[in-house]
């Protein structure tokens, strides 16, 4: 890699950017923007964390995450059980966004870098690359399994001075999800990806 | 007037658009800028130099969710029933409740998860907005940095949505208690949404154009 000329996505200022060292960054001279910052053995350790994101993600879904003991009855919910509640309430927008932004958003996050890592760690470049990560980029900000997590927290307090909450398996998974996915962000080089597919002989995009 | 902007960087020639390029939205290729619709040749996307129609949108998205703000925050949120009384929570009465229970740390991050951070947002951005159409000379560096700090921020007020949910799944034993959502969170999850749209569509780059020379509009 030489110097490139890049243009600050937050200010329009363009950078001639030379090779940057592990461990550095770059930042915009004028706004203070990151530009890019070169990810160690990117592919390699993204593939690991989607891996493991994806087992702590079918984990987290398949299992109850809280159980709720009031008196002899006692609650336990998988996060679709609290989908459904709201669906069967009328909460349709609801239940439609926070579906979204917990289970589908996040899975299609893990899918996509599946699908774009997996050959890309074989030296094979998959079908359609261009048009998948694109569609991981536009869904970025719509992740909120983090959020999700501190809501569950909240819940627990709120709750437990009227019942008996058991952390559930499923809610060890969240936690332990939310580090992997917020990893998995960092160390994925979208610079790399896109160069990819620049050198990419047959460009199959569009 | 032009010599006293920013201390470390001189001339205003340099941006992408001053040199007649356009920087890719989505994977920051640079191209050449043509005349008509083009799309980017390494990824296909849409190429424009400023996001089309920015300050109409933005200004669409902030005035939409203030209107929404206020139903959020007076109807109710939850509905709870426990042993037949029904009590009606809006976002402020939990606020109330955990300071009164004792758990003030939570009462702080309900508080400002869901009232302080979008109002914060659309002040940020009608602030942000104003600047540009007035063209203020103010720290541009700083404004871009609110407008980062509104990017990031935003998403964090979804936390009452999800304790909505939480609270309606595990609540729900029938007579001895159960959570209902109330309308207030409809409007609430509305208010999030519309702001997090609202900051996509603002283009920070047109807080630097306000910096340029006054006579070259946008496009």
């Amino acid at each position: 890699m030489t110097v490139h000329p890049i243009a600050c996505h937050d200010c329009d200022l363009v950078h001639h950017l030379a090779e940057i060292p592990l461990g550095g960054s770059a930042r915009c001279v004028r706004c203070g923007a990151p530009l890019y910052r070169p990810k160690r053995d990117s592919i390699n350790r993204t593939l690991a964390l989607t891996l493991t994101g994806t087992i702590l993600f079918l984990v987290a879904n398949l299992n109850p995450f809280l159980g709720f003991r009031i008196g002899a009855q006692l609650r336990e919910t998988i996060l679709a059980t609290g989908i459904y509640q709201l669906y069967q309430q009328g909460m349709t927008i609801i239940a439609t966004l926070v579906l979204f932004t917990v289970v589908i958003v996040p899975a299609i996050h893990l899918l996509s870098l599946l699908y774009i890592l997996v050959p890309l760690q074989m030296n094979q470049v998959p079908p359609h690359l261009t048009r998948v990560f694109r569609v991981y980029q536009f869904l970025k900000p719509w992740g909120m399994m983090e959020i999700f997590m501190l809501g569950i927290l909240v819940s627990v307090v709120k709750l437990g001075k009227m019942a008996t909450i058991i952390p559930g398996l499923a809610l060890f998974a969240f936690m332990a999800l939310i580090f992997v996915l917020a990893a998995m962000a960092a160390t994925l080089d979208e610079h790399l990806i896109w160069q990819t597919i620049e050198h990419q002989p047959t460009r199959a995009h569009r | 007037m032009a010599n006293h902007r920013t201390p470390t960087y001189q001339g205003t020639s340099l941006t992408a658009r001053a040199l007649g390029l356009v920087a890719c939205h989505r994977c920051h290729l640079l191209c050449r800028q043509t005349a008509g619709p083009a799309d980017c040749p390494r990824c296909g996307a849409l190429l424009h130099s400023r996001k089309p129609n920015s300050i109409a949108r933005t200004w669409a998205f902030v005035l939409a969710a203030t209107v929404f703000y206020i139903p959020a925050n007076v109807l109710p949120v939850t509905i709870t029933t426990s042993l037949g009384m029904v009590q009606s929570d809006t976002i402020m009465s939990g606020v109330i409740y955990f300071i009164h229970s004792g758990s003030w740390p939570i009462a702080l991050v309900i508080f400002v998860a869901s009232i302080f951070v979008p109002i914060l947002k659309l002040l940020i951005l009608s602030f942000l907005l104003i600047s540009v159409q007035r063209r203020w000379q103010w720290r541009p560096v700083d404004r871009t940095r609110l407008y980062r700090l509104t990017e990031a921020i935003g998403r964090w007020s979804m936390l009452d949505v999800f304790v909505v949910t939480i609270l309606v799944a595990l609540v729900h034993l029938g007579a001895l208690a159960s959570i209902k959502a109330g309308p207030g969170a409809v409007f609430f999850a509305a208010v999030v949404v519309v702001t997090m749209l609202a900051a996509e569509a603002f283009d920070p780059r047109l807080i630097w154009d306000g910096m340029e020379i006054p006579n070259d509009r946008e496009d």
